[in-house]
């Protein structure tokens, strides 16, 4: 009957040909592509040798430390002149790069908590203006909201002799935004040592008032001291000092502002497009990560008597932010990537700076391999701290 | 026996209607408007800022704007030297609507625009009964759009054949190039994209580590560095005397930097399928192929509608970026025309701006809609 029909397993298989066993498939496969990917190389690398020959171009990276002969329109950080060398109009792009980063994530996420929260409230007039900001900002090209404001805003401004004039002596016109310049006299280093005191001061008390509400249950006003402590210090130090701080102020001139600092369209436009662009992103996921948290945990809260605020600042947001921060992380790092749009209004950033030596040297394998070794490195180094941050946050479970 | 229960009512009394502020718009007003203090004042904060703001808009948009003329002088106040009065402003479509038949063809030979109509024609002829779900013939649908299609249009747009003038892709523009990018660019990167992304999951180490390495790189660095690469180094790469076409190059860079996203997305999607669903498949002596066609990648990507739609809508904005590499898309085009001498006015760039953003949004708000109708569709209630 059935039982006899069956032949052993084992037998047949044994005798299958070597052909259908997956293993050795497998290496057959990869041997395959390991040996098509070097010729590939080869080819590639023969290619580019006999073009790099051909074109009498050098190759190596030793052209970085010849003078560029170009100039920067902004280097707010480094000493930059045209008769600096590659190297150092590099990192002029690169500290560009951050700057304009961290500032765009520093908006942004305020923007998008903002937003991401007003979508979610109880008022309807403030949830469908928040969804059109959304809808709006995410379905059209981060390069077109640049362009908006560097062509369509900023430089339609009255010309600086009607430009107009902001509180605390700020300006703003066609040239950018103008504001008061601090000039700091001896001394006023002691002001950085107290805002440095006050931070650690600030992280200490905070461990001392968790530590202390473990141990009685009573709290302290942690926020108050610590916005006292890191605003405190400094003046404190400035007071001893004898206020070594002054302003240079900018003051309307015949055709132009004269002193006082100046943030000018490129870095403008690009900071607002970019906080305003991933501010829709972020607002998304802080939408999705508060209404991730279960209503179990709202009404639990409710039932053990705690009134909205505390609910939401010791509840709901704690556990949203678990959910929140992995998309938050590609979010900033979208944002850093996109800062690489600053080549389209001439913002001197790391792709712009490369892309100009590029043009006069002719050196697009090292300068690629540049901005491709950065921006990996920011990549990475991002993930790794919010990586650490995240741990930071996870559900401790027991 | 006294059958008399009149105490009993024999008809219903008709109930009250509740007061005022609880039924009808007063009482949405005041639940969704008023319902707190605070509510209260952010209410009153944002018609405040909508008084203040959409006015404004409106009339600059639509009442002050100009929607046709010859030149700049219609859209430029006297003392700018046109015939608005002092202190005039509003949108200017004038802009748009006389260089309209640019920022659609860009500058595609005007007599042979008919070619580019035909293909869009032909586009939207296939695409529609595509979307829509209860339409009939899908797979032969499908075939004729995904591989007939394009070499039809191929021949169609480059022309050179059967009598048809040849047009080089330099002269390619506007929402032709934006929309030529996005079709090849979503066409190869979803196949793309899932070969990479079974890649990553595959047990052999260096098939797995190439797809990691790809991968990762891709994703690590921005598109205008892949368009870059693209444009300068490809050609060192090549042997000498063989040349790319620019457009090709973009559109290789465009493609390869959307399929590192999509296998990310699809990989998200492999991973949430349970172990039994692949054992299942192996059970029933599927081969892995087999198994994979049939068994995960149908449950996979329906997981992942969302993410892959993003990821077009993302490739599809990213096409604009070509514009840095002096190629001319629908941004592009709109953004070379504000230094026409004949247009320029201080509302000229906002105006195309506006109507540029106008277009995009449509495409990528219209994809985000179908999607989360698919989504609704293929829902067959395993989600939690």
């Amino acid at each position: 009957m059935a039982s006899q029909d069956i032949t052993p397993v084992g037998r047949s298989s044994a005798k299958a040909s070597l052909l259908y066993d997956p293993k050795f498939r497998g290496y057959i496969f990869q041997t395959i592509t390991v040996l098509v990917l070097t010729g590939l190389i080869y080819w590639i690398v023969h290619n580019t040798v006999a073009n790099l020959q051909r074109a009498h171009l050098a190759s190596g990276f030793g052209f970085l430390d010849g003078r560029s002969g170009f100039d920067i329109s902004s280097s707010p950080f480094l000493r930059y002149t045209s008769d600096s060398t590659y190297i150092t109009a590099l990192w002029v792009g690169i500290l560009n790069t951050l700057t304009v980063a961290v500032a765009g994530i520093i908006t942004a996420t305020m923007i998008g908590f903002i937003i991401g929260i007003g979508r979610l409230s109880h008022n309807w007039l403030i949830r469908k203006i928040c969804t059109v900001y959304v809808e709006v900002f995410r379905n059209i090209p981060p390069l077109l909201v640049i362009f908006f404001w560097y062509l369509g805003v900023l430089s339609v401004l009255p010309q600086a002799r009607q430009s107009i004039t902001l509180p605390f002596g700020t300006y703003l016109n066609n040239r950018g935004f103008f504001f008061p310049a601090p000039v700091f006299a001896d001394g006023a280093w002691l002001a950085g040592v107290g805002l440095i005191a006050g931070i650690v001061g600030a992280l200490l008390v905070r461990r001392w008032a968790t530590k202390r509400q473990m141990a009685t249950g009573q709290q302290f006003p942690v926020g108050i001291t610590s916005l006292g402590l890191i605003i405190g210090l400094p003046l404190l130090a400035l007071a001893i000092k004898g206020f070594p701080l002054s302003f240079d102020y900018p003051v309307l001139g015949s055709f132009n502002l004269k002193g006082g600092a100046l943030i000018g369209p490129e870095f403008m436009s690009l900071f607002l497009a970019l906080s305003f662009y991933t501010g829709s992103f972020i607002a998304e996921i802080v939408r999705a990560g508060i209404r991730g948290v279960g209503k179990g945990q709202t009404e639990a809260a409710n039932a053990l008597g705690l009134r909205a605020g505390p609910t939401t600042r010791l509840v709901v947001v704690p556990q949203a932010m678990r959910i929140i921060i992995p998309p938050l992380t590609s979010q900033y790092l979208n944002l850093t990537k996109n800062s690489s749009l600053a080549v389209a209004v001439g913002y001197p950033d790391l792709v712009a700076v490369g892309g100009t030596i590029l043009n006069q040297t002719g050196r697009s394998i090292e300068v690629v391999a540049i901005w491709m070794v950065v921006y990996l490195s920011i990549s990475v180094l991002t993930s790794i701290f919010m990586n650490w941050f995240n741990a930071k946050m996870a559900l401790v479970e027991r | 026996m006294d059958n008399n229960l009149s105490f009993v009512r024999t008809e219903m009394l008709q109930g009250q209607t509740p007061p005022l502020g609880e039924r009808g718009i007063v009482r949405w007003i005041r639940t969704n408007l008023f319902a707190t203090p605070v509510d209260s004042a952010l209410t009153i904060f944002a018609i405040l800022l909508l008084i203040w703001f959409l006015p404004g808009l409106i009339k600059w948009l639509f009442i002050n704007a100009v929607w046709s003329g010859p030149d700049r002088s219609v859209c430029s106040t006297v003392g700018q030297g046109g015939i608005q009065p002092e202190g005039w402003s509003g949108a200017c479509w004038a802009y748009v609507n006389a260089n309209f038949n640019q920022f659609m063809y860009g500058p595609y030979p005007m007599d042979q625009h008919w070619r580019v109509n035909l293909v869009a024609i032909l586009f939207v002829l296939l695409l529609v009964p595509l979307l829509i779900p209860k339409a009939p013939f899908k797979v032969a649908n499908a075939i004729v759009f995904f591989f007939i299609f394009p070499i039809i249009a191929f021949f169609l747009l480059v022309g050179g054949w059967f009598g048809l003038s040849y047009v080089e892709t330099a002269n390619w523009g506007g929402l032709l190039v934006t929309l030529t990018l996005s079709f090849v660019g979503i066409a190869v990167s979803l196949p793309l994209g899932i070969v990479l992304a079974l890649g990553r999951r595959s047990k052999m180490p260096i098939i797995k580590m190439l797809c990691v390495i790809f991968i990762e790189t891709i994703r690590g660095i921005p598109l205008i560095t892949v368009l870059f690469m693209a444009s300068y180094m490809l050609p060192l790469f090549l042997p000498p005397g063989v040349t790319f076409d620019k457009f090709l190059r973009a559109l290789i860079g465009v493609a390869l930097f959307a399929s590192a996203y999509m296998a990310e997305v699809v990989r998200g999607g492999l991973q949430a399928i349970p172990k039994g669903q692949y054992e299942g498949a192996a059970s029933l002596g599927l081969s892995y192929w087999q198994g994979t066609g049939l068994i995960i990648l149908p449950q996979a990507l329906k997981l992942v509608i969302p993410g892959i739609v993003n990821t077009f809508i993302g490739l599809f904005k990213d096409t604009s970026l070509v514009t840095v590499i002096s190629m001319f898309d629908l941004l592009g085009t709109v953004k070379q025309h504000f230094s026409d001498a004949n247009w320029i006015s201080p509302q000229t760039p906002i105006s195309g701006l506006i109507f540029a953003g106008f277009v995009f949004w449509i495409f990528c708000f219209g994809m985000s809609r179908y999607s989360i109708f698919m989504e609704k569709r293929l829902d067959t209630g395993h989600k939690r």
